[in-house]
């Protein structure tokens, strides 16, 4: 099949607009009878099922958490980028579009990326009006600070909370649907598998984590907005519940997936302590504003206590090797140079996996009553965590799992090549192409909840009869009977290992194979290990328990055995992409001192290294069946307005 | 149901609009504890001016004055006692299953035992009505003054008080009454809404202040009487 | 270190529960509360046990999931944490710990540790929000905030809705919850056209939850991870005060 992104054709700044007026529109009296289906109640969920209610719309919203305002939005601590430009400092959507496109290494669609800077502003003025209480000047207006190395501020933020806030500014507007009986809102629900008839997504099976009853909801259309696959790594900042398990499961209907392999890692967060660790924190990036980060040049002294290590056998090895942006080095450049120097042994802390964030020269030079000013909940958090006082030695900080720019393929309406399946969120690839900007998912997240999906949804409904399937539909049976058994076998192996201990060992693997940095022979590796794990698990797991009743160890390994062969795709998608682009680095795949880039000084050795010439593609996976290798379709991304160019960060 | 009347039936079969009622309620019933000291306090004045006093408030207004107060002061009284038992079961209610183990972090005795010591009281206050103003006990109903023809109420207070077991459970009361003053005084302003980050320390101050004197206030009269610091004669 | 624990078990919400004794060995002192309970739910899967079943998602204190109440304190014994921030190190070898859940008689108890808290949701439903449709907002610098107010809504705001306040008060209440919505949205100019309804909405849908009413005893105050202030209740009070004299005469 071939892919069809359907952007509108015309000039990039009037697409939107152009789209806007030729969509059909559904007439008010009709809207009601539409059910939509919104499983995700986060920022993109939860916004889309608010504004569709508003417009008329029968909405059954899903989450898996107890409350809608528990989505992992809530976790999201920086800020959110518009293109306000209330500082005058030069800021447009033009630029921010170049910004994100160009952060994302040319491997997003001009078209998306246009739309999500122009609809940017207004999810400010929404929010606002929605009471979310920005940071704001004593004059009394909004204040905005430079984010994730922009040249602008245009980063509106709330203390450390800003998608905290954005969420419940979000889960307020649902909850008064909910009220308003426009929304349905399941809680404590998780979707297991959807239903596909005719060729189209009309339907749901779910599972009440409460009582286990699994049951199936219709709809006229499926919109997914369930968030990242970042566990597959079982360690990353995500929320334990985060899970693939949505997306996937449409994906093995027919969905396509997109590159799987881009997953961002982010530089500051605290390193693991033992094996126990069940989540990694994310520290702000920000105090890589005044932190130096180094490691001992030998490594014999990096079990020394730190503050013995005298200046001269220091390495500040990013403001060595990156002397204009230094400690501010892009993510995925001060994520990987972290890696290099641990595997050079030179790694400190627990297990050799750390580096030291130092705020000694802060100190010294602001006094320590400037950095409590500026970062005191954040040492009071890391002192919380690792019971160090940062004020005394430096903290230690290693990447972890953040955020993943792939997911479900989408065209320009936010739908599938599955007709009547949507994806929003960060459960889609559609913006972020490669790597992802500091600031853009809470903004991509709402810009498809509230001001995108509310148009292009009504593309899909103009020409479906509403309500014409309902759940008596024998597809409807079958799907719920394979989940039934799928369920059931869960408990029936009845085998020696936790859930746990399967995700343990499979995130292992993948974080060392197709974690930070990767190569052929290492994901040809991973290719052939997991199966062997996955092989195990459904010999030697053990669910206690039955389905009758709250189960997390049955939650837990419904989204494992999805990992489990997820985990595999993303190799297969890593291993084909030879090429090093954001996110994704292959070894194989970096400028050396031969290169003309870096003769000229543009860029460096050892840096990602792109081929617009046979990459320039975004990858969707086709679900080929069991025990076959997916199929590999290609999106060509197109760039008519701006020239793919050399990122460099000098 | 006028809307006015529905309203009202709204406020106090809310929990927040029963607490206003107790908390104003309450504000009547500090200030009649107030003014109640001031008089009492005129034993140690002696007999003359007490009996004054006690004249003087049964004629102001001609004689209605002491009624209307009575009202009042019995209609708060009643609010009070009915809403704070409603409020009392509904919270109970509202705990429902106990935990094995419960640690306090912010709370005081005197504010857990705020109905046993409201209850206390009520039994005080009923003791004392029929003791002092119904005067169930003849004798003491039938002192007369010695310089003018009336009714001796300074006399009264000495002879009553001299009886060691009602001065003890006068005392005991009044202590309960001091805890719950304690924690009610202060509350006062937070169920109205008037307490805030800059006043909650002075408010509890006050409030422990107040409750201070109307303890001391109130048992310094038996303690004195006992000790035969004021006398009949 | 070794711990001995005293775990309440309820197989579900209509089944009588009860405390269990169960050993947790060999903890790491720097592992959170929660990564120990996972240690000790990693022995009883291995010995064929059914493993505690308790709330959990970001295990970063935001989301507000994680609950249990520690040695009689919700949330533990460190201040302005949540469960799945307080770390081991907060206690001492040998050491018993009791866990029970949040109870109350508005917050059910589904299994073992696990409440169902979404009364707080139908309180939010009430009337917890500024009602505005989605494209329908004014610039968002066309109506400047006194930093002031806007500092004070967001140390409102930033309640996570985890149900500590109610789990410690001895009546069950939930006003600093309440509370907090209110005086996050009454304090900004956006919120005051709705004020009244929404305070009125909200107590209403509180006490019909089954909630008890705040007796200011503050427990709330001294649990809540967030560090919220009981001003927010006074707010409350207050306000409802108001806007039912408003209901009665206007
Ligand atoms: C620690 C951290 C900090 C971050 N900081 C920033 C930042 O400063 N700025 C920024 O722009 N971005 C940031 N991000 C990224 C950003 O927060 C997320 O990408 C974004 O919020 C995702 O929103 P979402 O609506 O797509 O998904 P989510 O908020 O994750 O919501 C997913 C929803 O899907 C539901 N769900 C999932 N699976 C199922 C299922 N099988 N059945 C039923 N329901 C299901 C969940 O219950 C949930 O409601 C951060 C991320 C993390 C982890
Ligand atoms: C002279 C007599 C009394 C005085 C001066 C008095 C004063 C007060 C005050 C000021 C309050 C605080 C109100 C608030 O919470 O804002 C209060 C609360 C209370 N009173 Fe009294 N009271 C008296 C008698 C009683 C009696 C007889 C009872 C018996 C039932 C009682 C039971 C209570 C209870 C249970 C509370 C706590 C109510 C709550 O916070 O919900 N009081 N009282
Ligand atoms: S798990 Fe999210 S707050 Fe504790």
């Amino acid at each position: 099949m071939a892919l069809d992104a359907k952007i509108p054709s015309g000039p990039l700044q009037d697409k939107w607009a152009k789209h806007k007026r030729d969509s059909k529109l559904i007439n008010p009296a009709n809207k009601r009878k539409f059910t939509i289906i919104i499983v995700g109640s986060g920022l993109a969920g939860g916004a889309a099922a608010a504004t569709l209610s508003e417009l008329g719309y029968k909405v059954k919203c899903f989450c898996y958490q107890d409350s809608p305002r528990r989505a992992h939005s809530i976790a999201a601590q920086g800020g959110i980028n518009a293109a306000k430009n209330y500082q005058n400092d030069g800021d447009s959507v033009y630029r921010l579009f170049y910004d994100t496109l160009k952060g994302g290494d040319f491997r997003s669609r001009e078209g998306n990326v246009y739309r999500l800077a122009e609809v940017s502003v207004n999810i400010i003025d929404q929010c606002v009006a929605q009471g979310v209480p920005f940071a704001r000047e004593y004059g009394g207006l909004l204040a905005n600070r430079s984010f994730g190395g922009a040249q602008v501020s245009r980063t509106f933020y709330a203390r450390g909370q800003t998608g905290q806030q954005l969420l419940l500014g979000c889960y307020q507007a649902l909850e008064k649907e909910v009220h308003n009986g426009g929304v349905q809102m399941y809680p404590r629900t998780e979707m297991l598998d959807m239903v596909v008839v005719d060729g189209h997504a009309k339907g749901i099976v779910v599972r009440d984590m409460q009582t286990g009853e699994i049951s199936s909801h219709a709809g006229d259309a499926v919109l997914l907005a369930t968030g990242g696959y970042g566990n597959v790594f079982f360690l990353s900042t995500n929320a334990k519940g985060c899970n693939v398990t949505a997306a996937y499961r449409a994906h093995k209907r027919g969905a396509y997936f997109s590159n799987p392999c881009y997953t961002q890692i982010h530089p500051t967060c605290i390193p693991v302590s033992g094996d126990y660790q069940s989540k990694l924190t994310l520290m702000s990036e920000s105090l890589r504003n005044d932190g130096r980060i180094w490691v001992p040049k030998k490594a014999e002294d990096a079990k020394k206590n730190p503050n013995d290590i005298p200046d001269s056998d220091r390495d500040y090895y990013l403001e060595r090797k990156y002397p204009s942006f230094g400690n501010l080095s892009p993510r995925d450049i001060a994520s990987r140079s972290a890696k290099e120097v641990c595997d050079e042994g030179r790694g400190v802390g627990p297990g050799g996996r750390g580096v030291y964030l130092d705020f000694r020269d802060a100190i010294n030079r602001l006094g320590e009553d400037a950095i409590r000013n500026r970062y005191g909940n954040l040492f009071q958090m890391y002192a919380k965590i690792t019971g160090e006082n940062p004020y005394k030695a430096p903290m230690r900080i290693y990447p972890a799992v953040h955020y993943t720019m792939g997911g479900l393929w989408v065209d320009y309406n936010l739908m599938s090549n599955l007709p009547g399946l949507h994806v929003l969120g960060e459960a889609n690839f559609s913006d972020h192409g490669a790597n992802r900007l500091g600031a853009s998912a809470l903004m991509q997240g709402l810009a498809d909840g509230y001001f995108v999906i509310p148009v292009t949804l009504a593309v899909y409904l103009a020409g479906q009869k509403p309500g014409a399937v309902t759940t008596d539909a024998p597809e409807f049976k079958a799907v719920e009977e394979e989940v039934r058994t799928r369920t059931k076998t869960f408990l029936d192996i009845k085998g020696k290992r936790s859930v746990d201990s399967f995700h343990r060992e499979l995130g292992l693997l993948l974080w060392d194979k197709c974690g930070m940095a990767r190569n052929k022979a290492g994901l040809e590796e991973a290719l052939k290990k997991i199966p062997e794990i996955r092989e195990e698990f459904w010999q030697n797991l053990r669910v206690p328990g039955n389905g009758t009743n709250l189960n997390q160890e049955l939650e837990k390994a419904g989204r494992v055995a999805d990992f489990m062969e997820f985990g595999e795709l993303m190799c297969r998608d890593a291993l084909d992409r030879e090429e090093s682009c954001g996110g994704h680095f292959r070894e194989e795949h970096q400028f050396t001192e031969a290169d003309p880039e870096v003769k000229s000084g543009t860029t460096q050795p050892g840096e990602a290294k792109r081929h617009d010439d046979k990459f320039a593609y975004a990858s969707a996976w086709e679900y080929a069946g069991k025990d076959k290798p997916p199929v590999l379709h290609k999106e060509e991304l197109v760039f008519d307005t701006v020239k793919p160019s050399v990122r460099s960060y000098q | 149901m006028s809307p006015l009347v529905s309203t009202i039936c709204q406020f106090w079969s809310s929990s927040i609009g029963k607490k206003v009622v107790v908390a104003l309620t309450g504000i009547v019933l500090v200030g009649f504890l107030a003014g109640h000291l001031a008089g009492n306090l005129l034993v140690y004045v002696g007999r003359e001016a007490t009996n004054d006093y006690a004249e003087f408030l049964m004629h102001l207004l001609h004689g209605a004055g002491i009624w209307i107060a009575r009202a009042v002061l019995l209609t708060c009284f009643v609010l009070h006692i009915v809403a704070t038992i409603q409020l009392t079961r509904s919270n109970r209610a509202a705990r429902a299953d106990a935990y094995e183990v419960k640690t306090s972090v912010r709370t005081t005795l005197s504010a857990r035992v705020m109905i046993w010591s409201g209850l206390t009281i009520l039994a005080f206050v009923i003791f004392h009505l029929l003791h002092f103003t119904v005067r169930i006990d003849q004798g003491l109903a039938d002192l007369r003054d010695p310089l003018v023809d009336r009714h001796d109420t300074y006399g009264m207070v000495v002879r009553g008080f001299q009886n060691v077991p009602v001065s003890l459970f006068y005392i005991v009361a009044l202590t309960l009454l001091c805890s719950h003053l304690s924690h009610g005084v202060a509350s006062i302003f937070q169920t109205l809404g008037l307490r805030s980050k800059k006043t909650r320390g002075a408010i509890k101050v006050f409030s422990w202040i107040y409750a201070a004197i109307i303890w001391l206030g109130f048992i310094s009269i038996p303690i004195s009487i006992m000790l035969g610091l004021v006398h009949f004669d | 270190m070794n711990l001995t624990l005293k775990i309440w078990r309820q197989e579900g919400p209509d089944a009588k529960g009860q405390m269990q004794t169960v050993e947790a060995r060999d903890i790491p002192e720097e592992a959170s509360f929660l990564e120990m309970l996972d240690i000790v739910n990693e022995r009883i899967i291995e010995e064929g046990g059914d493993p505690v079943q308790f709330d959990h998602d970001c295990r970063e204190g935001i989301c507000g999931t994680c609950s249990l109440t520690i040695n009689g304190v919700p949330h533990g014994p460190d201040n302005g944490v949540t469960t799945c921030q307080l770390h081991m190190r907060k206690f001492r070898d040998g050491d018993t710990i009791w866990i029970e859940p949040f109870r109350a008689k508005a917050f059910p108890v589904v299994r073992d540790l696990v409440v169902d808290r979404s009364a707080f949701d139908r309180i939010i439903a009430a009337g917890g929000y500024i009602s505005v449709r989605t494209g329908s907002a004014p610039d968002a610098n066309g109506l400047p905030i006194e930093k002031d107010h806007a500092d004070q809504s967001f140390d409102a705001a930033t309640c996570i809705g985890c149900g500590a306040c109610v789990a410690a008060c001895p009546n069950a209440s939930p006003m600093l919850f309440v509370g907090a919505k209110a005086s996050h949205l009454n304090l900004l100019p956006q919120g005051k056209p709705e004020l009244d309804i929404r305070v009125l909405a909200m107590v209403r849908q509180m006490d019909a939850e089954g909630f008890g009413n705040c007796t200011n005893h503050y427990e709330c105050e001294g649990v809540c991870p967030k560090e919220i202030s009981a001003d927010v209740i006074a707010r409350l009070n207050r306000e409802y005060a108001c806007a039912s004299v408003k209901e009665g005469v206007a």
